[in-house]
């Protein structure tokens, strides 16, 4: 294990390039997610108002 | 193509290919990274940094995929008005920003122990940090101009002068002297990389691509939804 964690001595390059991948990666997920999930919500809010308004 | 142009038809598709191409990207993930990190051998030059190719190259070539999609959904959004080609290449750019972002960073981190740096201003190299900047200029006009009909045509404007950076990037390494190897994929004649090491580049390209595709069909409902919203508020104000 600690053979596989030292890459052959180049841990120090190896790793901080999987790492970047994986948290760049992982934060558009999340943050493209997140805006999705916020306009679904000020969108069913909007209509909501619509509809309200068009009944009044 | 031209029947997806309609949003309703896309997000009918979207709604069984964008789940499919999660879980593809997620399997293909995990597949690519256990392959990569402990089937694929050391290089008998490069030792164990030889592990960064399989997040290097497929980020590379993901860098200058997006782009070139984001410069078709441009060329017809310009034509023939389409908002959902506008919006699909207004979508992708944080994608495409980030596989180069990662490419350069990679790609430096492999430079180092390989080259002795991790920066050169070579032709390879620069032209795509010059295509790095392009996507962030590209991001940045969508956000300069209020008006979305003269965002989108600008912006399109934007992308599809850049696309002579394109081939700059993928002949860099042939036509001027550099550091950075040339293709050993992509080229006449086949690959010239051996098995052990092309199936887990392939798998990790494949991932990327399929990591592209579900994200993009997100983020083009993410835009569509927005525009909608923007016409409701528009109106009920």
């Amino acid at each position: 294990m600690n053979e596989f964690l030292a890459m052959g001595g180049y841990a120090v390059f190896v790793w901080p390039a999987y790492g970047a991948s994986v948290i760049v990666l992982v934060a558009l997920v999340i943050a493209s997610r997140r805006r999705l999930k916020r306009l679904e919500q000020a969108l069913a809010q909007a209509e909501g108002r619509a509809s309200m308004e068009d009944e009044a | 193509m031209f029947a997806l142009a309609n949003p309703r038809r896309f997000l009918n598709l979207a709604q069984w290919l964008e789940p499919l191409s999660w879980a593809a990207a997620a399997v293909f993930l995990v597949l690519g990274l256990y392959l990569s990190l402990f089937i694929a051998p050391p290089d008998y030059q490069q030792g164990e940094t030889v592990r960064i190719m399989f997040i290097h190259v497929p980020a590379a070539w993901m860098s200058m995929m997006v782009y070139g999609f984001m410069a078709v959904a441009s060329f017809l959004g310009l034509i023939y008005r389409h908002v959902l080609a506008d919006l699909a290449a207004k979508a992708a750019a944080p994608i495409g920003a980030a596989f180069t972002f990662l490419a350069l960073v990679t790609g430096s981190l492999w430079g180092r122990p390989m080259w002795g740096t991790y920066w050169v201003w070579d032709a390879r190299l620069t032209s795509v940090l010059i295509l790095f900047f392009l996507y962030l200029g590209y991001m940045a006009l969508w956000q300069a101009i209020e008006d979305p009909v003269k965002a989108a045509r600008a912006a399109a404007i934007l992308c599809l002068v850049g696309v002579i950076n394109l081939p700059i990037i993928k002949f860099s390494v042939d036509w001027w002297n550099t550091l950075h190897q040339p293709a050993s994929v992509v080229k006449m004649g086949g690959p010239s990389i051996h098995p052990a090491m092309l199936w887990p580049l392939l798998a990790m390209a494949l991932a990327y691509m399929l990591l592209f595709a579900a994200l993009e069909m997100q983020r083009i409902r993410a835009e569509l939804l927005e525009r909608r919203l923007a016409n409701l508020t528009g109106i009920s104000h």
